[in-house]
């Protein structure tokens, strides 16, 4: 029984020093790539306003929350305003680049990983296909869109749009 | 069944009372009904035949008659497809109650794919606007909502066409055998065969088969010219037609033209024999209901809530 439980002890002290180690491994290997390759549009850029870094890259990076006047005054934040500013998404060192929560670098084209950090439920709906809109083959090649391509990255709600016509009520036939 | 008299007994014929001589027939009334029925026989005998019946020269003729035909009232060159269900598919749809906003545009990329009457109007899908108070309640639902936007505060949609029963009531009681269901499991109608008794529409639970009381209207340079021949192809007046998956699509690996134009992806489809599909992801993964489940109808159509 002594043996038993110095065993226990023994193993349990080996636990206690292997596991930040196994942490730290776990906090360097890289993040789960998509195993597919999946087949998106193009991101949904404004006209004009990529790459970024034709503007950026001659500014200094300033991190302050700020109203924006001179440029991007078009863009209204209502996504998580409070707790989200620019550069949590996107990247201050590659300004054509957006980061993740890890700092890992994404293009604009993988920008869905970036909504799936948050929006974990519906990143597993949209890469089995039942979130967002497919086209394509049923058995085959299927398009994706891409988060952005439906919903603004800034304002992520849906707006109301106008409905087709109503049907016509039923009537006798001319002839 | 316990009073098969009641039920058996011929009703007495009601001259009885006023004729008593037994009405004698001329010769010339046993002539013309004997050469009546002898027509009759002739023309089911010769006639058209049923489409599993011909052989595969005289259907690919037929089709080509149909081809020359469509082309030249439409003035644009038509195919008639046949193209027979895939082995070891079934297909089934499953739409996201949760997402619909009931924009209408499935209604209108249906009617244009599947080349329905413009005037008069026929619609395969109907847009049900429901109250979220009652839930899903079609005593109380509005298919004629016209508010400038949508979705309107405290209202849900539940659009409604063929939901491809697999207990399909309407294929059971067409007098003709015009109507069945195909192996992929889409429920279709022989335009050729349908007399346009309208049982079917009676049978149908869901309101999802349509009766054209008009010769049909299809704009020149509208017409959707791939067809196939169980589903879009132009429709004369008087014959029954529904949703068929769009089997001039989905037969060649395609998804709907309803899935593909809806804004908000709340339309879904595929295979249910395929574990990897998308419709077994919904039916595994989320809250899925059929409608009216009680009349054992067992829809192929499923609606679910995917939030």
């Amino acid at each position: 029984m002594t043996r038993g439980v110095r065993h226990g002890l023994g193993l349990a002290a080996l636990w206690l020093l292997l596991a930040p180690a196994g942490d730290a491994l776990g906090a360097q290997s890289p993040p789960q790539r998509p195993a597919e390759r999946l087949e998106v549009p193009p991101p949904p850029f404004s006209d004009g306003i990529f790459p970024c870094s034709a503007c950026h890259a001659s500014m200094k990076v300033n991190r302050a929350r700020r109203p924006l006047n001179d440029m991007h005054a078009d863009i209204v934040l209502a996504h998580d305003a409070e707790h989200r500013w620019c550069l949590d998404c996107h990247d201050a060192e590659n300004r054509d680049m957006l980061h993740l929560a890890s700092g890992e670098r994404v293009s604009f084209d993988e920008s869905y990983r970036l909504c799936g950090q948050c929006h974990g439920e519906k990143y597993r709906d949209w890469r089995a296909g039942v979130h967002g809109r497919r086209t394509g083959d049923w058995n085959g090649h299927k398009a994706y869109l891409l988060c952005a391509n439906c919903h603004n990255p800034h304002q992520p709600h849906f707006k109301a749009i106008e409905p087709k016509p109503a049907p016509v009520r039923p009537s006798r036939p001319r002839k | 069944m316990d009073h098969p008299v009641t039920l058996a007994a011929p009703c007495p014929p009601r001259e009885t009372a006023v004729q008593t001589r037994s009405p004698r027939v001329s010769r010339r009334e046993f002539a013309s009904c004997a050469a009546a029925a002898a027509a009759g026989w002739l023309m089911t005998a010769c006639g058209p035949r049923r489409l599993h019946e011909l052989s595969k020269d005289q259907l690919r003729s037929r089709l080509r008659d149909l081809e020359r035909e469509y082309s030249r009232r439409y003035s644009a060159t038509v195919t008639v497809a046949d193209t027979p269900a895939m082995p070891g598919v079934l297909f089934a749809y499953a739409l996201d109650i949760s997402r619909c906003i009931g924009c209408r545009r499935c209604v209108y990329a249906c009617v244009e794919e599947n080349n329905q009457s413009r005037d008069p109007q026929v619609h395969w899908i109907k847009v049900l606007q429901m109250d979220k108070e009652r839930g899903v309640d079609f005593t109380h639902a509005d298919p004629y909502y016209e508010p400038r936007e949508v979705p309107e505060d405290k209202h849900f949609y539940v659009p409604v066409a063929c939901q491809q029963c697999r207990n399909a009531p309407c294929t059971k009681v067409c007098p003709t055998g015009a109507t069945w269901t195909e192996p992929d499991g889409i429920v279709v109608i022989d335009y050729d065969w349908c007399i346009g008794c309208r049982y079917c529409m009676a049978a149908c639970p869901y309101g999802a088969r349509h009766f054209n009381w008009g010769e049909p209207s299809i704009p020149k340079g509208q017409l959707n010219p791939k067809t196939h021949v169980l589903g879009n192809r132009p429709r004369p007046k008087g014959v029954v037609e529904k949703c068929t998956f769009c089997i001039q699509r989905t037969r060649n690996g395609r998804y709907p033209a309803c899935v593909e134009v809806c804004p908000v992806g709340a339309r879904k489809f595929g295979n249910l024999l395929d574990p990897e599909s998308e419709i077994r992801y919904i039916i595994e993964h989320k809250r899925v209901l059929v409608l009216k489940e009680d009349l054992n109808t067992v829809p192929k159509f499923f609606y679910f809530y995917a939030t």
